[in-house]
């Protein structure tokens, strides 16, 4: 699932929106944001007093980790600045192994005290769950890392440039929609840092900085003669990026038929509002899809979104075995199928991979948060289903001694568990751009943008919507089209799977929102592909007269 | 120390105004005990218990303002947490938007707590977990439930002498039993205010029942059915009506992006939207539902009409909105009331002549905002109704569907019952829309 239908929300609403602050997190100024608290030697300290608390209370393992998670959101609307907040949560988070069972505790009490008191909590939960507990828990061994660090590769920290500059930037960017014809025009940024140390009785002590940026706006044209109104968001990804990324370089840019421009590292908002009120006004004269067989062409902007629902969730390894049935579902992708070593979840040209060292990727950090060293592996190779996304407690299931690197909670207060990687699609060996792909259907619909998303809770049977269509005949645009959705069940999609644009054409998209869990928690991820070609798709007309 | 009473809630507060140096300032203050458990795969899978209580400040100076929080309650604490407002507030970008804080105001009385909510033990969590756990487990089946609950206070002062203060409890239990060869899902959800009204042996009874009727479905005919739609099809978080009611903003519509616009400008209060049989209205203070009679900025929640006998009366208007128009401001509902009738849901399925029973919806998202088009499946036990009875379970489907059609298309409305913090009736609509089959259990 993803927030954007929240923020949608938000933006409709008036006032000074501001987002509800997470568990535990207040309020700070931008100098507070920008301010370190601890040195890496006293989160060394610290965490060793969890490590032998938890020890000598008979833990078997311990991990601890001090994170101090920083956001900023900036809201406005048309000329007007609706909100800004920066917010800091910051506090340790503990979670041990005892009589074979884990137990979790945390506390916002960063002193010796506070951690020895939540170390000896955790271990006692363990136990009591314990008497529950029907199989222990086998942990695959992790690597002793000693003391090491990684940091987001970026060239400015978002964090220290101004609230005045980002405020100018989002204004600029409803003024230049504005001034192309758009009715209304709501902008957004977001902004994280988290600033995570993790360390572990297998001996490693980790230090993280990681950055993430979200850009985001949405641009309506009314007409007032009809009464009807479009929309479209912005075709840039959230990244794990710093402020260069709204630098607007030029080598960001990716020109794609009909004038559209697509982004990839970095990112010209004005531009992408400008053409987007240029284009919701097109949108408005369109002709309505005739319903039927297609063959879509779907840019990166967009197939990121059918990447994470139809192959990203279906092989996260706990919705397999029944683990999140009471909520986001299971997975059709079962393990009988896996074991197979035959299954054809795509057709032989797609190889989907799981990668958390992705640059700039949103899911992208050296570590995850169970102290295992990020590394990138194939779920579906020419097709076939080979693999699935486990953590430290999950690998023995699939025959597997060393964990995927995966594993991830939204703040130090809550659990880590096994969290999607970035999936994405490699892209095709042989050279073809856009245009050439585009040029060989006859009857088609090039997709550009993410827009309505659902599937069912095993991640069959999905539908999905976009921001821009455009109809192909006979390997050439004519027009725009409005009110289109395709249908198609995961499997039969990714077997219609006929072409793959090359490496040229590659790009990110991502959600910056993902849910899941009870007690719900979000996570980054993005996904990377290039244009890719489906035969025969159902589209359906989603217009309807009341 | 989490739940504080309204005398010492109130003196914290007024401890924290009399600091203040803005032109004017707001402070809420709020606390919670919570507790769940989680399980899976027939067995306890996580469980965690936490408190925690925080102060937030808001100061204002023209229209700027800016809000700081701390956790702390020591005096030192406070008064360091009303200059970081007010140094916020000095550099913060002006909103044009932004309005005073509100005078004081008369809230209406509402039974939101109960002592047995708030004694609820960690033994009772897992008993609850074990009902469901031991009834799947006794048939050869597999459960995943959730369940959690929470004591909470909230309290609001501000400067010009506004005083709110609210103690409540809830809890919310969800309960997904599957047949072990993956061919049945039931489920079950409840919520209440009052734990002594919640039976979980009887509740998780039903996912097990359903899970039971689901098994082997077969495929029917993607097309135009009547369905009688449970209430958790109807208002849970996968819901079509509260997705209804969040697009009900009277500034989209009044802007002319949203169903609820009127053709050449202004919006459709007063137009007959859907069947006049359908009243929905909101009421914080009903028995079965009770809520905050307040919302976070100090205005209050009253009983609101929102659609009387098929007709549109009222719509969000926020204090900005409502004061570019003339109107009184008009809370966000705590929860929805729709009238019924007192048919039970076995009346309804034995008036059906032929349709389809679906017990939730899921994934529901907005396909088009014009028409309020919405998509999303059946799941966790849907079934084939011909002459008055249930004949068989059916796999599920996708639906493209609109709250508007879906009312205008009305045949029959059932006995209210509580959802979400919501009273609903299961409803019976000609010509729902299904699109596509999923072989999703």
């Amino acid at each position: 699932m993803d927030r954007r239908d929240f923020l949608q929300l938000a933006m409709l609403g008036a006032g000074a929106m501001l987002l509800p602050l997470p568990a535990f997190a207040k309020a700070v100024s931008e100098t507070e944001l920008i301010t370190p608290v601890l040195d890496v030697a006293d989160k060394k300290r610290l965490a060793d007093v969890a490590l032998n608390t938890a020890k000598s209370r008979g833990a078997s393992y311990c991990d601890v980790r001090i994170g101090r998670y920083l956001r900023q959101s900036l809201f406005t609307r048309e000329h007007k600045v609706q909100g800004v907040q920066n917010t800091e949560s910051f506090g340790v988070g503990i979670r041990v192994i005892a009589n074979g069972t884990w137990g979790f505790a945390a506390t916002n009490r960063v002193t010796v005290d506070g951690i020895k008191h939540a170390a000896e909590t955790a271990v006692a939960i363990a136990k009591a769950n314990s008497k529950f507990q029907k199989e222990p828990v086998r942990l695959a061994p992790a690597q002793a890392l000693g003391e090491v660090s990684w940091k987001t590769p970026i060239e400015q920290n978002a964090f220290e440039v101004s609230i005045k500059e980002k405020i100018d930037l989002l204004l600029s960017v409803n003024d230049a929609a504005l001034k192309n014809g758009a009715s209304f025009v709501s902008s957004s940024l977001f902004l994280v840092n988290e600033q995570k140390y993790f360390a572990s009785t297998d001996g490693s002590y980790i230090d993280q900085d990681v950055h993430r940026i979200w850009p985001t706006f949405n641009v309506t044209v009314v007409d007032k003669q009809t009464g009807k109104f479009q929309s479209r968001s912005e075709l840039a990804a959230p990244m794990g990026m710093g402020y260069e990324y709204l630098s607007a370089r030029p080598e960001g840019k990716f020109q794609l038929p009909e004038g559209v421009v697509g982004y990839g590292k970095y990112y010209d908002m004005i531009e992408d509002a400008t053409l987007a009120a240029k284009q919701v006004r097109e949108k408005l004269k369109a002709k309505s899809v005739e319903p039927g067989k297609y063959d879509l062409v779907l840019d990166p902007s967009h197939l990121w979104l059918t990447i994470h629902e139809s192959v990203g969730h279906p092989l996260e390894l706990d919705r397999v075995l029944g683990y999140e049935a009471n909520y986001a579902g299971t997975s059709f992708a079962t393990l009988d199928k896996w074991r197979s070593k035959s299954f054809n979840y795509g057709s032989p040209i797609v190889t989907l991979f799981a990668d958390k060292t992705q640059p700039y990727s949103l899911g992208a950090v050296g570590y995850d948060d169970e102290g295992v060293k990020t590394k990138r592996w194939d779920l579906v190779k020419d097709g076939i289903l080979v693999n699935y996304q486990a953590i430290r407690d999950q690998v023995h299931i699939l025959g597997e001694s060393e964990s995927h690197g995966c594993c991830y909670a939204d703040s130090w207060s809550s659990i880590q568990f096994q969290r999607m990687p970035n999936v994405s699609l490699v892209p095709g060996q042989t050279k073809l751009s856009v245009a050439d792909l585009i040029a060989g259907v006859e009857k088609g619909i090039y997709i550009v943008g993410d827009g309505s998303y659902s599937i069912d809770q095993q991640r069959y049977n999905f539908q999905f919507t976009g921001q821009l269509f455009y109809e192909i005949k006979n390997g050439k645009i004519v027009g725009m089209l409005k009110d289109v959705a395709y249908q198609s069940n995961t499997q039969e999609f990714w077997n219609s799977c006929v072409a793959i644009c090359d490496e040229s054409d590659y790009r990110l998209g991502g959600s910056f929102f993902d849910g899941k869990g009870q007690p719900g928690q979000i996570s980054a991820v993005s996904h990377g592909s290039s244009t890719t070609r489906f035969n025969r798709v159902n589209v359906i007309n989603t217009a309807r007269n009341i | 120390m989490s739940i504080l009473s309204k005398e010492d809630a109130q003196k914290i507060l007024n401890r924290a105004l009399s600091l203040s140096q803005a032109e004017e300032c707001e402070v809420s203050l709020s606390g919670n005990i919570s507790g769940y458990v989680r399980y899976a795969r027939n067995t306890i899978t996580t469980s965690g218990a936490g408190a925690d209580v925080s102060l937030s400040v808001s100061a204002k100076f023209g229209k700027r303002t800016g809000t700081a929080t701390t956790n702390e309650l020591d005096d030192a604490s406070i008064a360091q947490c009303v200059r970081r407002a007010e140094e916020l507030a000095r550099l913060a970008p002006e909103n044009p938007e932004a309005m005073p804080f509100l005078e004081p105001q008369t809230y209406l009385d509402s039974p939101t707590y109960f002592e047995a909510t708030a004694n609820i033990s960690p033994e009772y969590r897992a008993q609850v977990a074990y009902e469901g756990i031991q009834q799947a487990e006794s048939k050869g089946m597999i459960a995943a439930g959730f369940f959690e609950h929470s004591t909470n206070f909230s309290a609001l002062a501000n400067s010009k002498g506004l005083f709110a203060y609210n103690k409540a409890t809830g809890l919310e239990f969800t309960l997904t039993v599957r047949t072990s060869d993956g061919t049945g899902s039931g489920y079950a959800v409840k919520d209440y205010n009052d734990v002594t009204k919640f039976r979980p042996k009887e509740d998780s009874e039903i996912a097990v029942r359903k899970a039971e009727l689901s098994r082997n479905p077969r495929a029917i005919e993607p097309g135009k059915y009547t369905v009688i739609l449970e209430p958790a099809a109807l208002v849970s978080d996968e819901g079509l009506l509260n997705n209804m009611i969040f697009s009900m903003n009277a500034r989209a519509a009044d802007e002319g992006r949203s169903f609820f616009s009127k053709k050449g400008g202004g919006n459709k209060i007063g137009e007959k939207i859907v069947d006049e049989r359908i009243t929905i209205y909101s009421d914080p203070t009903h028995p079965e539902i009770p809520a905050r009679t307040w919302q976070s900025d100090g205005l209050p929640r009253e009983k609101t009409v929102w659609i009387q006998n098929g007709v549109l009366q009222n719509l969000l208007y926020d204090r900005y909105w409502a004061s570019q128009k003339g109107v009184k401001p008009v809370a966000f509902p705590s929860g929805i009331i729709v009238d019924g009738t007192s048919a039970t849901l076995e009346d309804l399925i034995r008036d059906t002549k032929k349709g389809i029973l679906v017990t939730r919806l899921w994934y529901i998202r907005s396909v088009d905002p014009q028409t309020l088009l919405y998509t999303g499946l059946t799941r966790d036990g849907t079934f084939y109704i011909e002459n008055g009875k249930i004949q068989y379970a059916i796999k599920n489907m996708r639906f493209n569907e609109s709250p508007i059609i879906m009312l205008n298309n009305l045949d029959a409305l059932g006995r209210p019952e509580r959802l979400n913090g919501s009273l609903v009736p299961p409803m019976r609509i000609r010509d729902f829309t299904f699109t596509s089959l999923s072989e999703a259990v």
